[in-house]
């Protein structure tokens, strides 16, 4: 049964690395500028895990199939140099390891959320809350209007609590259901949630933030690819949690324009 | 150590009526057993509830037979409805990482065997003990009670986020008494665990037998004072934070709602409160509490392994620094769950080193156990089995959190099933593994009589094998970027991977079915079972020194007195291959611990 054991584990090894080398499940293209470090990233970590995970169940494996049903006048031995190699191997090998991929990652992270966005990024206002994401431009004026929460009132559609009436501002916001944006073009995602925690999650983009109800966040980033692609919430926020999304369109700046003219006149 | 006066206060009078006996009994190895079977019957409700949401993620529109018995609202003809999925997972999350993980391995083996492993006749405080598990047990009542509230239980994840948790019935379904009653459930849960700590805690530093020194402890007796520390700090927090909820709810206050929030169109009539807050209270326990749930595997498994390899580890005091090295990090590594929650960014970094550096003790368990295998004389058994099974699963688990400590891929997996794949492999499973395997040991000592060994290996086998069948393709989901805690996929990305979720539903229910072998084996070898002898795996530690069953007083009035390390296993003796820690034969031996 050991021998049996040892075979198990060794096969239940490589048949979970399959699919890990012949990438069948994996995320969807990298369409962002920030993205191929976090890629890069993922890939050494596959590469140091799996190498980690194959090794100690082969081993494992191993020791159990010699080890196991021995005669019974067999003497028991100990591994050649003890704990203390094993120790410092762990130190060594495991502690550089890890370090190294903190170390190199910190590179991937710094460049989302340590580096400022650049003084042309677009302002493009996300809010959520449940169960639906809304998105705001600023017009042409380039300011966004201030919100009155009071305000708020999903009948008459004025979801984020706009008061063009007094001000000024918001006068020329144009709020959408559907996030448009131009390619190549750096984006500046100011946050809120009017309600309850929810998250931003776009895959191609590389993005996952979330919204915490009274705090603003703010993400930066830049789309290369034209294309639609899925916006989701990934912080559970209420029944309609698994229905809660929104489209992105990364277009070309002339049919960005347009958009956003089409937009502007349907307020 | 021993002395005359703690002697005196442990000391209570053999029970006579019945209640005081089965019920409100103050022997710890009743208590011991209580708890068992708390964590029995809880695994079971949590089972039940991962297979109907299995079967609802695989057949979205799927009528599940019973279901609609349990709610009518919640599962109209017995198709499920969203707020119904979310609410069973909330309550499957919860009764599992708290009432089993947290039960079985802590409370129910380390009340039934460190007094006995300290060399102790009961713990210092068995009204407190008594109390620890009737306030648990009255945890679980109320957490169950919310099935039959009007609106359900609550629907906000066992980790129940702010401001959700506190905005009260305009939330959602559950989400104003179901919530009260999950953070009194949990509240209630946190003092009878804090009961349980303060008594295992001078368990092991003031009730230790003549010649039990602290290395001389059995690893699992240092797994279970480790637990108590971190759970004496753990437990602390969260408490005191579930009932700030509550006074979100029934006083007006307003912890972790924020101003100006909007739901319904209206208001809320909360301001000031902070969502991050409760991210960092509920970590600040969360985390220890992944340990809480292994580290007892960790000693436990250590424990059987031993026996079963006829040797001692390679170094019984580096696994027990290890230990002690993962409860010290378990505190500073708690920021990993939030780097994507709005906290600073450099916080993020912050928190990503130390949970980098915790793989480094992880590592160092995982290569002693392995290579102390190298030169044993390896028995295979149900036990040992499980024993063996937990290492695999720590490692699988283990390497995956490789991945979910950087930051940066964080903003990938965050909220996937790769980390639902990691934490049900590294603290579920493997934990479960370390209680099966500490049921298969010690059951003989518990209730005097054997486990079906051929049934044990069947269980082992589907358990093994299901386990990797459902949780390895858990990782392969959230790398495509599946969202977990999404009660369906309509028409959307998640399409394409729908088969993968069936196939894992099939594999959940043959699994699941494969554990109710356990449960029969358990229920018949209680009654039916081959007598056991007092040391059936001729084994070395005091558990194993009492007769079988061990009586009220575990060691029949006279205290053992140590002699030997906790682990002397391939001596030669009068008994064969070992020599007990309460024998007084001298043997030959490469080291003792003094």
């Amino acid at each position: 049964m050991a021998k049996f054991f040892a075979i198990t584990i060794i096969v239940i090894a490589i048949l979970s690395a399959i699919p890990i080398l012949r990438h069948t499940w994996v995320a969807p293209e990298d369409i962002s500028t920030h993205g191929a470090l976090i890629d890069e990233q993922m890939s050494e970590t596959m590469a140091e895990a799996g190498i980690s995970f194959l090794a100690a169940q082969f081993v494992l494996a191993f020791f159990i199939w010699k080890f196991s049903n021995p005669r019974p006048d067999a003497k028991i031995k100990n591994f050649p140099g003890g704990a203390k190699g094993l120790v410092i191997a762990a130190l060594l090998v495991v502690g550089i390891e890890v370090m190294a991929l903190g170390i190199f990652g910190v590179k991937a992270w710094a460049n989302v959320y340590l580096t400022p966005p650049s003084a042309d990024a677009m302002p493009i206002q996300v809010q959520a809350g449940q169960f639906a994401f809304y998105f705001r431009y600023p017009g042409p004026d380039g300011k966004f209007g201030p919100l009155h929460p009071e305000l708020i009132n999903e009948g008459s559609q004025n979801f984020y609590g706009l008061d063009p009436e007094h001000d000024v501002d918001s006068r020329d916001d144009i709020v959408t259901a559907e996030m448009a944006i131009p390619v190549n073009k750096e984006i500046h995602l100011l946050m809120h949630s009017k309600d309850v925690g929810h998250s931003f999650f776009v895959r191609e983009l590389r993005v996952q933030q979330d919204f915490v109800p009274g705090l603003d966040v703010s993400l930066h980033f830049t789309a290369t690819k034209v294309g639609r692609y899925e916006i989701v919430c990934t912080q559970l926020c209420g029944l309609g949690h698994y229905n809660m999304k929104a489209y992105l369109s990364v277009l070309s700046q002339q049919d960005f324009d347009d958009w956003i003219k089409k937009e502007q006149a349907m307020q | 150590m021993h002395d005359m006066s703690a002697h005196a206060a442990q000391h209570h009078a053999p029970p006579t009526s019945f209640i005081r006996k089965h019920v409100f009994s103050l022997d710890h190895k009743v208590i011991g057993k209580q708890y068992y079977a708390l964590a029995l019957v809880a695994a079971l409700c949590g089972m039940i509830l991962s297979w109907f949401m299995r079967i609802h993620l695989a057949w979205t529109n799927a009528a599940i037979p019973g279901l609609q018995l349990l709610s009518k609202n919640g599962a109209p003809g017995g198709v499920m409805t969203p707020e119904y999925y979310l609410q069973l997972m909330t309550m499957h999350g919860t009764i599992m990482v708290f009432f089993v993980l947290t039960t079985a391995p802590f409370a129910a083996f380390g009340n039934f065997f460190l007094p006995i492993q300290v060399g102790a006749e009961d713990m210092p405080f068995p009204r407190f003990n008594m109390m620890s598990f009737w306030v648990t047990c009255t945890g679980f009542v109320v957490l169950m009670a919310s099935f039959f509230t009007a609106e359900g239980p609550t629907l906000g994840g066992w980790t129940q986020y702010a401001p959700l948790n506190a905005v009260g019935p305009v939330g959602g379904p559950g989400q104003g008494v179901g919530v009260v009653l999950w953070a009194a459930s949990i509240a209630l849960f946190c003092v009878g665990q804090l009961l349980g700590s303060l008594n295992f805690i001078p368990t092991t530093l003031d009730l230790r037998t003549k010649g039990m020194s602290l290395m001389r402890l059995p690893l699992s007796a240092w797994a279970w004072f480790i637990t108590s520390c971190m759970g004496l700090t753990a437990f602390a927090v969260l408490m005191p934070a579930c009932i700030l909820v509550i006074l979100d709810h029934v006083a007006g206050t307003s912890f972790f709602v924020a101003s100006n929030l909007v739901m319904n169109d209206q208001l809320l009539p909360h301001s000031g409160g902070s969502t991050l807050l409760w991210q960092h209270l509920f970590w600040f326990f969360g985390h220890p509490e992944v340990y809480i749930a292994i580290v007892p595997g960790i000693g436990i498994v250590s424990h059987i392994l031993i026996a079963n390899m006829r040797k001692p580890m390679l170094s019984h005091r580096v696994l027990i620094y290890s230990m002690g090295a993962l409860a010290v990090l378990s505190y500073m590594v708690y920021g990993h769950h939030m780097f994507v929650s709005g906290m600073n960014p450099f916080s993020s970094l912050a928190f990503s080193f130390p949970t980098l550096v915790i793989t480094i003790p992880s590592t160092i368990v995982v290569l002693i156990w392995t290579f102390s295998l190298y030169g044993s004389k390896l028995r295979i058994n149900s036990a040992s089995l499980f024993a063996l099974g937990f290492i695999s699963m720590f490692v699988s688990g283990g390497v995956s959190g490789f991945f979910l400590a950087q930051p940066s891929i964080d903003i990938m997996l965050h909220a996937t099933y790769f980390v639902v794949g990691h934490f049900h492999l590294v603290m579920g499973v493997a934990a479960m593994f370390g209680i099966f395997g500490g049921t298969y040991f010690w059951f003989p000592k518990m209730t005097g009589r054997m486990m079906n060994e051929t049934l044990g290996k069947i269980h082992f086998w589907f358990s093994f094998v299901g386990a990797y069948c459902i949780f390895m393709p858990f990782h392969y989901l959230g790398m495509a970027g599946n969202v977990r805690r999404y009660s369906s996929f309509p028409d959307d990305f998640l399409q394409p991977l729908i088969p993968l979720h069936r196939f894992i539903t099939v594999a959940a229910l043959i699994t699941g079915a494969a554990q109710l072998v356990f449960l029969y084996n358990l229920i018949h070898s209680r009654f039916w079972g081959k007598p056991a002898p007092d040391n059936p795996w001729e084994a070395t530690s005091l558990e194993w020194s009492t007769p079988t069953p061990p009586p009220w007083d575990n060691f029949g009035g006279k205290l053992p007195v140590v002699y030997h390390d906790p682990y002397q296993y391939g001596v030669q003796s009068s008994a064969g291959d070992y020599v007990m820690q309460a024998s007084a034969e001298q043997v030959k031996t490469e080291h003792e611990e003094k």
